[in-house]
């Protein structure tokens, strides 16, 4: 009985890397050419995308289908992807980079990894939306909203600011999330356009509020769609999302009016990688985002913003024309650190 | 009597037992043990030098961070987390692990398999599933209502994290326990009764110091399982220094500071490891040179301890199981939109399982000789093996995911995104997991066993096939688990290392979280929480088999 058991450990063992060559082997005639030489496949574009398969991969199956160009994606996180074509390098296997946040663009902008866009990709969207460089090109907007509960807040006792939340009436009834990447932009945005002094003591102030702290969008709206808190600063989206998802809930999406900073619009965008070997079919992507089915399944699929071809916005939505923005470099590393720095000597981060 | 020690009584059966001591043990060990050994170090410690490379270029900008306050309160947070999860862990798991192994207690395998089923709950998933269930608007909370419940204790900060992470980390220990449990002679503990010790002195005075390495093993990866851990502390609002870490890549894209503070993560393991190496006991080896093993005979009877001892496993397998399953199967009730895409199930439960199978087999086998390196032969010579297998533990995935995406495109890029990188950094991540079972369950076969194969001409590597494997096969069927489950739920490094287009139960589960879609991902999680009870499930059906 004993011996029995023995062999068959033994067995297994034995057979293990068997079985793993095997399943080596067998996926790799599929990959086949790409083991021994990385650049053997010119036909087929790589696209490295720090958005959602779930958001965006019907637009990237139909952009495939409509140009017949082959491609293939690697989804991740979009700092996690950004940070994996910087330590690629020169090796990067990477054609086209679609990222969640302009700010993830900007990484590889600062670090020369972007090649330059032609100016009929660039020309499709106002300036406020792309690299000023022109290395990247804002394809969707999302705006920073304030979100709330319906049942514990009446839109009449909502503020004219998000600068009115550091207000004692808001105490213990806030959710934010300051290690996101979109709230993050959101605070550089403050400190362009009212200054270092007035956006710490915003940031002080809603310290003071004793807010929630969740680690990124969903949890803050999910939260605030279980009443767990009064209002939360958020991308507008998200909202929707849950709405699809679990029907009617108790939440709204404010749009502080008259260009408030709370209504910051960011971009999720695109930019060629520097020494892809597919530029054509990469450009032809790029290119893509901007055409008007792409725009058009951003404003029916995603709720976002389209940024080209005068696409309509979600009729829920107010327009993009009335959100002003704040002129600042959505992509500018240096503001970012100094956002970080600042959200440290907080000590919210 | 003249026992002083606590260990006295163990060292005076064992003695009595062997009949005194020889050493027949050569003066160093052989070389294919060392190489092999050093190539698997060495292969462990690839993501430590990207990490030197990297924090090169961070500057004064690191110090400055380090050297703020706030630097240090995260960094007791951090210790504190990993202290009290580790406390946690040990205390539910060892009477878990001794009532399975050493008990009568009923439907002991089917306890067994349901309590190491938290170890596939992907930490963040953990994370949402307690803020569900327990949070101020959670289902209980909502239950409660009706009673007159206003508020629940608060589960976020240090108490939610806690909570999160001892339930979802304790198997880890478990299994270690268990293993050394099973392959423990129960000649020492028959001796201790009949000397009349009653059974908690037998359990207290030779039962736990024989336990000591296994307790110290899977301790170790608990402890540095939380310091490491992301998803969890982020959803629960606990600010520890790998949340630090998470901040500069996803805030700043620096990867030179992240680096910077990721080192000192290592230095914390280095203390981690220290103490660890203090606490395990010092004797080397717990084993009688009978090599006798625990069998159904030798069973504890319960007695009227056998309803709370259910009540027990019951209760855990409640909170760490059926809550989980509970949470996310109300997100499936709870939604109004299209039905989950069950039809891509299939392909992903096989992604997952072979991968993970393949890492649990392998990690096996390459953590065997470092491990019988180790528990044999002189500390001074081997601790360096030791370090480097458990340094680099400590580090969270994207750390680890990321030094061999750079190793992997600019030194190797003919294996860069294929299996063979993806498994071998599924290896370099998770080899701890079967090289801490390994160790425990070698430090029980008593050396005497070995001397007297090599005495009658057997070869080093003869004996080690013909009578080590055999004894320690406990610790490497629970090794191979630990990594089999924990590369079930892996995600950084299947996400960056996979092959293009490669997705896993995992990453699936991730990819609609992310993004709020708590619906679609249900059906997904529930299949990831079935595929880890496989491996029990087969070894049962091996067992019956056999026994039949």
């Amino acid at each position: 009985m004993r011996m029995n058991r023995r062999t068959l450990l033994k067995s297994s063992l034995a057979l293990a890397p068997v079985a793993l060559g095997a399943a080596c082997g067998r996926v790799s005639v599929t990959t086949g050419e790409d083991a021994d030489t990385p650049a053997a496949e010119p036909s087929t574009l790589t696209v490295y995308s720090g958005r959602n398969e779930n958001l965006v991969g019907p637009l990237l199956e139909q952009f495939a289908q409509d140009t017949g160009t082959e491609i293939q994606v690697k989804y991740g996180g979009g700092a996690e992807i950004a940070a994996t074509i910087l330590e690629e390098g020169d090796n990067s296997p990477a054609d086209v980079f679609y990222a969640q946040d302009a700010g993830a663009l900007g990484a590889l902008q600062a670090e020369n990894r972007l090649a330059p866009l032609p100016d009929s990709i660039l020309d499709a969207v106002e300036p406020r939306f792309r690299s000023p460089q022109g290395l990247w090109v804002g394809a969707s907007g999302r705006a920073r909203v304030v979100v709330y509960n319906t049942e514990s807040v009446q839109p009449a006792d909502l503020p004219p600011s998000v600068l009115n939340f550091v207000e004692p009436a808001w105490k213990g009834r806030i959710g934010w999330a300051p290690t996101n990447g979109s709230f993050q932009a959101f605070v550089t945005a403050m400190r362009v356009t009212l200054g270092e002094d007035r956006t710490r003591a915003w940031l002080e102030g809603i310290k003071a509020n004793e807010p929630k702290v969740y680690p990124k969008n969903t949890p803050t709206v999910q939260a605030a769609v279980d009443g767990e808190i009064h209002a939360g600063f958020v991308n507008h989206y998200y909202l929707f999302r849950i709405r699809a998802e679990q029907g009617a809930v108790p939440a709204e999406n404010y749009f502080p009016p008259n260009g408030d900073l709370g209504s910051l619009v960011n971009v999720a965008g695109a930019g060629v990688i520097a020494g892809a070997r597919n530029v054509a079919a990469a450009e032809e992507f790029v290119a893509y985002l901007l055409s008007q089915p792409a725009q058009e399944y951003f404003s029916e699929s995603t709720y976002e913003y389209p940024l080209a071809h005068g696409v309509a916005a979600h009729p829920d939505l107010p327009p993009l024309a009335a959100i002003e923005t704040p002129d600042i470099d959505l992509s500018d590393l240096a503001d970012l650190r100094g956002t970080l720095e600042l959200l440290q000597d907080v000590g919210l981060i | 009597m003249a026992t002083s020690s606590k260990t006295g009584l163990l060292g005076a059966l064992n003695e009595a037992l062997q009949g005194g001591r020889r050493t027949l043990r050569s003066a160093g060990p052989p070389l294919p043990l060392l190489a092999l050994s050093g190539v698997v170090a060495i292969g462990i410690m690839l993501p430590l030098a990207y990490l030197a490379l990297r924090a090169a270029g961070a500057g004064d900008e690191l110090w400055r961070l380090l050297l703020r306050p706030r630097t240090a309160l995260i960094l007791f947070n951090s210790v504190a987390l990993a202290a009290a999860v580790t406390a946690g862990a040990v205390a539910i798991s060892v009477p878990l692990a001794w009532l399975v192994a050493r008990s009568d207690l009923p439907w002991r395998r089917a306890w067994t398999g349901l309590l190491i089923v938290p170890l596939a709950v992907p930490s963040y998933v953990g994370g949402f599933v307690l803020i569900g269930a327990l949070g101020p608007r959670g289902m209980l909370q909502r239950l409660l209502e009706p009673l007159g419940v206003e508020r629940l204790p608060e589960i976020y900060g240090f108490g939610g994290a806690w909570l999160s992470l001892t339930l979802f980390t304790y198997p880890y220990v478990f299994l270690v326990v268990r293993a050394a449990l099973q392959g423990m002679d129960p000649a020492l503990e028959e001796a201790s009764r009949s000397l009349g010790q009653s059974g908690w002195t037998t359990f207290r005075r030779i039962t736990l110091p024989q336990l000591r390495p296994a307790i110290a093993a899977g301790g170790l990866l608990v402890a540095l399982y939380t310091l490491s851990d992301f998803g969890a502390v982020s959803l629960l609002q606990f600010d520890t220094f790998t949340r630090v870490i998470y901040v500069h890549y996803q805030g700043s894209f620096d990867r030179h500071l992240a680096a910077g503070l990721a080192l000192v993560l290592v230095v914390i393991t280095l203390l981690v490891l220290t103490l660890e190496q203090r606490s395990r006991g010092r004797a080397d080896h717990y084993g009688s040179p009978r090599g006798g093993r625990s069998s159904a005979q030798g069973r504890v009877p319960l007695g009227r301890w056998r309803l709370p001892a259910s009540v027990l496993c019951l209760g855990v397998v409640l909170l760490a199981v059926v809550m989980p399953a509970l949470t996310v199967g109300y997100w499936l009730l709870r939604s109004v939109a299209h039905t989950p895409n069950f039809s891509a199930l299939p392909g992903l439960a096989w992604n997952t399982l072979w991968v993970s199978a393949a890492a649990g087999f392998l990690a096996v086998a390459l953590a065997l000789p470092v491990a019988y390196l180790t528990a044999r032969y002189p500390r001074r010579l081997t601790r360096p093996f030791e370090y480097a297998v458990y340094l680099g533990y400590g580090l969270p995935g994207i750390v680890i995911a990321l030094s061999l995406v750079f190793f992997g495109a600019n030194v190797a890029p003919g294996i860069y995104q294929t299996f063979y990188l993806l498994i071998a950094a599924y290896l370099i991540r998770f080899l701890p997991q079967a090289y801490g079972n390994l160790r425990a369950s070698i430090l029980q076969v008593h050396p005497a066993l070995e001397e007297a194969s090599r005495s009658l001409g057997r070869s080093w590597f003869g004996t080690l096939r013909a009578v080590t494997l055999p004894l320690v096969r406990g610790g490497a069927t629970a090794g191979g688990i630990l990594v089999f489950i924990t590369t079930l739920k892996e995600l950084p490094i299947t996400l960056l290392l996979g092959p293009i287009g490669f997705k896993t139960l995992a990453t699936e589960v991730w990819s609609l979280t992310a993004e709020g879609f708590f619906a679609a991902a249900a059906p997904v999680i529930l299949v990831l929480l079935g595929v880890s009870l496989l491996p029990t499930l087969l070894l049962q059906v091996r067992y019956l088999n056999i026994d039949a």
